[in-house]
Order: C-alpha cells, then structure tokens, then sequence
C-alpha cells in the first residue's frame, strides 16, 4: 500500500497539469508495467529459474553440497544414474503407476460421474464427500493408510470377517503386492478429483442434446456414449494430463506407506533423488537424477500434447482480438 | 450452481447402491482414524473395526494439551498465510499488466510464466534446499514459504489473467476520465472486482502449502516443522501407540476439512479454471 502512494505521488510531481485526454508518458508506462511486474518476476528468478538451472549446472559435477565446485565428471552422474539398477526400477514404477492410473481412475471416475449427474438424493453431500480424500494431505492419508493395512490391522480383519481370509496379505512388506497397495491407495486419494472434474464438465452439456436423443428413442446408456463421453473430451484429456505429471513427481504418499521399499520394490524417481541427496550428501548425482526426471516429465507433457491434447486446440477458437488501446 | 434437470431424473436403488459404496469407501478410512482416536490400544488390537466401547477421550486430549501440536499448527498456519499473502499479491500486480497493458514482449513475459508451470518443486528441490541454506534462511518460514510462493506463481498468473482481461475497458476509461492514475485503478476498481479470482488461487495455494510436505521436511527442523511432518513424526516416533497416532492425525485433518468445507465451491471451480486453462 505505502509503495503505490508513493509512485502516485511520484507520477504527480512527473505531470503537473492534467490536460483534458491526458497523453501517457511512455516513461511512465514502463515505469508502472515494471512496478508491477518485478515483485513476481524477482520471485519466480530466484527461486524457480535459479534453481532449475543450478539442477543443470550440479549434475555435471560430483559434490557434496559444501565446498567449491570443482569435480567436473561431465556425463558421468547420468550414465550411472541409468546404469543403477535401483533407478530403473524407480522409473519403471513411476510409468507404471502413470499408465494404471488412467486405466483405473478414468473409467471408474467416468462411470461415477456419470452415475452421479442425476437428481439424486443428498446429492451435494455426496459431492463434498466424494473429494475429501483429494483434500487430505497425502501424509495424513498415509498415515491412516498404513494403519489400515496392518498385518493385524482393520482391512486384513475385514476381508477374514468376509471369508475372504485367503485374499490378506502383508499389504506393506510383501514386495510382489506393495505396488498393488500402492495404486489402491493412490485410487482412493485422487478418484474424487476425476469424479468431481468430470460432474463439473457433465455440467456444460447443453441440455437440448439429451432432449433430442431422448426423443429419437435413445437409451441412457446410447446417449452417455455417443454424446456424453465425447463432449467430455477435453475435461477427460486435461484430467490425464494433471494426473500424468503428479505421477511422475509421486513422493509423500509412497514416502508415509513404505520409504520406498522393502527391498527398493516401491521406490520412485523422487525418492531415489532424496535418498542420494540429502540423506547422502551426493548433490551433484542427486541434481542428475533431478534433470532425469525433468526430462522424462518433459518428453511425456510434450508427447502428450502432440498426440492427446492436440485435438483440443485444432477444435478451439480463436481468441478474441484484446481489446485494448 | 444450478440444478441441471436432465430428463433422466431421479436414480434406481442400483445407483444409490452405487453411491453408498463409493462414499462408504471413501469415508471409511477417515471415519477410522476419527473413531480409532475414541478407542484404547487394547480395544484396537482386539477388534480393529469395532466401535468405541468405551468411548476413550484420553487419546484426544492428550494430543490437545501437548504444547507440539499447537506450535505444528502454529508453523503451518504462519506459512501458508505467508505464502498465500505473497502469491496472491504478487500475482494480481504482476497479472495485471499482462492483462491489462499493451507493451512490447507481453506474451513471451507470460509465457515465461506459464512454462514454469513444466518445473515442479520436486525438480528443483536439491538446488533450492541448498540456495536456501545459503541465504540463512534454513530453518524458518520463510525459507518454505518463499519457494512455495514462487512455483505458486504460474498457476496463479494463468488463472488471474483471463480474469481481468474479462474485466471490461470501458471502467479504465471511466476511472481515467475521472483523473484516477492505472496505479489508482489497479488498487480502487481492479482489486475489489477481482476479488473472485483472488480468493480461488488463495484458496488453492493455502490448501497446497498446508498439505506440503517435501520441501518442510528438507528446511525445517525441531520446533520449527509443520503439522505434516508432525503426523510423520509422531507416527513413527509413537507407532506402538495406535490410537495416540490415530487421535493425532484425526485432529491434524480437521483444519484442512474445516477449510474445505468453507472453500468447497472455490477449490472446485480454481480445479475447474486449471482443467479449462
């Protein structure tokens, strides 16, 4: 507040007289785009381009995060990085639970969705309920998680009460079945976004179309499939593209469950960047394995946007011309 | 919002069936922890789905009168507000020129900042981690908050730019007319209007710095960490204690569900905004 006073004051004394249709100063326009615009641009400088490059520039060198940059070890850090077994292993979970998430949430998420977007009874309730898992930090759930998959714990009991008592398993310590824990739990957190995303995109069907279907005689389920689902294209493609990117940089959730184990069977590329960086002091690999991540997060978002998103901006339109002076 | 009357109205008992299993699902767990806090660790260990019986307030209130709990909260709320107040303030300023303004490099301006949106913190978290211990600011809200803001930022430039682009010109005129400087109108007519928009990328940035975890685990330690890294704490530190854990992390939710149910419709429709970007 103190600072706008002051640069209008500042611009008074620079145009004493006012004429009639004042002529803005060019000065004086750079002057205020730049008042605005530093603030955000110093604070996105320092602390997202800075680093990002820093990430670049550490990953050629083999550091421990004091002394001078001096070891220079070029492309070292990255090919033993993509030599380490364990780093593998932690990208191939990371697409893994890329892929299963689509499959699993897109579907189930659609389904629900589409179920919901009725009249139904309670039917705001059941909206609030349906995403507060997706509000709940992903430590929190973690926690709670991983009380409920106790070896003793509430959901090995449930399925012996069931007589389902074959089917529990050491959710946690088994290596074959953590990643299986691992993609129940992440369905249970982030389901509710899909659910509540694709009932708000529901929400922009017009709904002549449904009228005229229903008059040509068509089935609830004919026209979700042949008008719904379609008009929900863009919702659905963008929804990928969010639960893409947070896949790959999956870490808190897995970190609460399982620290990545046992054994490194649940580890994923964020982890092994923790684990070799500050719990080792290995800053330089540690940057690599950053920029390794970055890439991979990088090609996928630009595939994704060749391949998936493209039919979104081909079907666009045009902006509108701004309208300013 | 309004109710959407499809000629598909009303549901049969398979979709209430359906419903019911989702929401049983999806509150189950945290109608454990709730529940769980009420019961004593025998009663967990002998039947870990029952319900309290007796009801056992002691795991509550212990966690109420530990002086932790209260300085977890206490750090997490300092931060969040420390970085919603910068990210939003600094957003609006910066979104307004890039809406509002006619100037030479405005679009390759914006699109620096929303290529940011391609640089997640995971990415950037070793060299941040190390930058921050160098500006000595390791250890203190700031020191998580700033960065927090920082990658905040491009998020918070998309989703505010349409919003006073939509804002019509015929108001800057009126206001210059009137003899009110873009300076003036920014703080007198921009800000009050756009209050919406600044309400949904506050909301969404305090949700996010609230829920964060990753970045206060590296900065801060001892009597400095937020409620997050207090769960993870106390649920190691104290694992044989289920129902102190459970009793903990119930009321460690009840801030973020409170907030929720307050904001519902604007975390929603920031949600929305992100999705239509």
């Amino acid at each position: 507040m103190a600072a706008a006073t002051t640069v209008r004051g500042g611009a008074r004394t620079g145009a004493p007289r006012r004429v009639p249709r004042p002529v803005r100063p060019q000065w004086r326009t750079r002057a205020e785009i730049a008042f605005f615009i530093t603030p955000a641009l110093v604070l996105f400088a320092l602390f997202v381009v800075v680093p990002v490059i820093q990430a670049a520039r550490y990953s050629v060198f083999a550091w421990n995060g004091l002394g001078p940059l001096e070891n220079f070890v070029g492309f070292e850090n990255y090919t033993r990085a993509l030599g380490d077994p364990v780093f593998i292993s932690a990208i191939s979970h990371n697409l893994t639970i890329v892929v299963l998430s689509i499959l699993i949430q897109l579907p189930l998420g659609l389904l629900i969705a589409l179920l919901l977007n009725r009249d139904l009874w309670g039917r705001t309730a059941m909206r609030v309920i349906i995403f507060i898992p997706y509000v709940l930090a992903e430590v929190v759930a973690g926690v709670v998680w991983a009380m409920l998959l106790q070896p003793r714990g509430p959901v090995n009991a449930i399925l012996e009460a069931v007589g389902l008592g074959e089917a529990t398993q050491l959710w946690l310590a088994d290596p074959g079945i953590v990643m299986v824990t691992v993609m129940v739990v992440l369905t249970w957190k982030y389901l509710g976004l899909a659910i509540i995303l694709f009932l708000a995109g529901l929400q922009g069907v017009p709904e002549d179309l449904y009228e005229a279907a229903q008059l040509d005689g068509a089935s609830w389920w004919q026209v979700q499939r042949k008008i719904t689902v379609p008009l929900l294209g863009p919702t659905i493609r963008t929804w990928g593209f969010l639960s893409m990117i947070g896949s790959l940089q999956l870490f808190d959730m897995v970190w609460i469950l399982t620290g990545g184990g046992p054994a490194d069977s649940s580890i994923t590329m964020a982890i092994y960047m923790i684990q070799q960086g500050t719990e080792r002091s290995l800053y330089g690999y540690a940057s690599a394995v950053a920029v390794i991540l970055f890439g991979i997060s990088f090609v996928l978002a630009v595939l994704y946007q060749v391949f998936v998103l493209r039919r979104d901006t081909r079907d666009a339109v045009p902006d509108k011309p701004r309208r300013r002076r | 919002m309004n109710r959407r009357r499809t000629t598909f109205r009303g549901g049969s008992p398979l979709v209430y069936a359906v419903a019911v299993l989702v929401l049983a699902v999806t509150v189950g767990p945290v109608l454990y922890a709730v529940m769980g806090g009420f019961r004593s660790n025998e009663q967990l260990a002998s039947d870990p789905v029952g319900l309290p019986d007796p009801w056992v307030l002691s795991n509550y209130a212990d966690v109420l009168a530990s002086a932790a709990f209260w300085n977890y909260t206490f750090n997490s709320v300092m931060v969040a507000v420390i970085t919603t107040a910068v990210v939003v303030v600094f957003g609006v300023m910066a979104a307004y020129p890039l809406a509002r303004y006619r100037f030479r490099g405005r679009e390759q301006l914006y699109l620096v900042f929303v290529l940011g949106l391609l640089f997640p913190l995971t990415v950037a978290i070793i060299p941040l981690f190390l930058m921050v211990r160098d500006l000595g600011l390791t250890n203190t809200w700031w020191g998580v908050a700033l960065p927090q803001a920082a990658f905040a930022l491009p998020m918070t430039i998309v989703i505010l730019r349409p919003f006073l682009q939509a804002l019509p010109v015929e108001l800057e005129e009126a206001a210059q007319l009137d003899g009110a400087s873009r300076i003036g109108f920014f703080w007198r007519v921009l800000i009050p209007l756009s209050g919406p928009g600044m309400v949904t990328v506050g909301v969404l940035a305090f949700v996010t710095s609230w829920n964060a975890y990753l970045l206060p685990l590296l900065m801060l330690q001892g009597g400095m960490r937020t409620l997050p890294l207090g769960v993870a704490d106390f649920s190691t530190q104290y694992s044989a204690d289920t129902a102190g854990v459970l009793a903990f992390t119930s009321l460690a939710m009840i801030p973020a569900l409170v907030f929720f149910l307050a904001m519902e419709k604007r975390i929603v429709s920031g949600l929305q905004g992100a999705v239509k970007g």
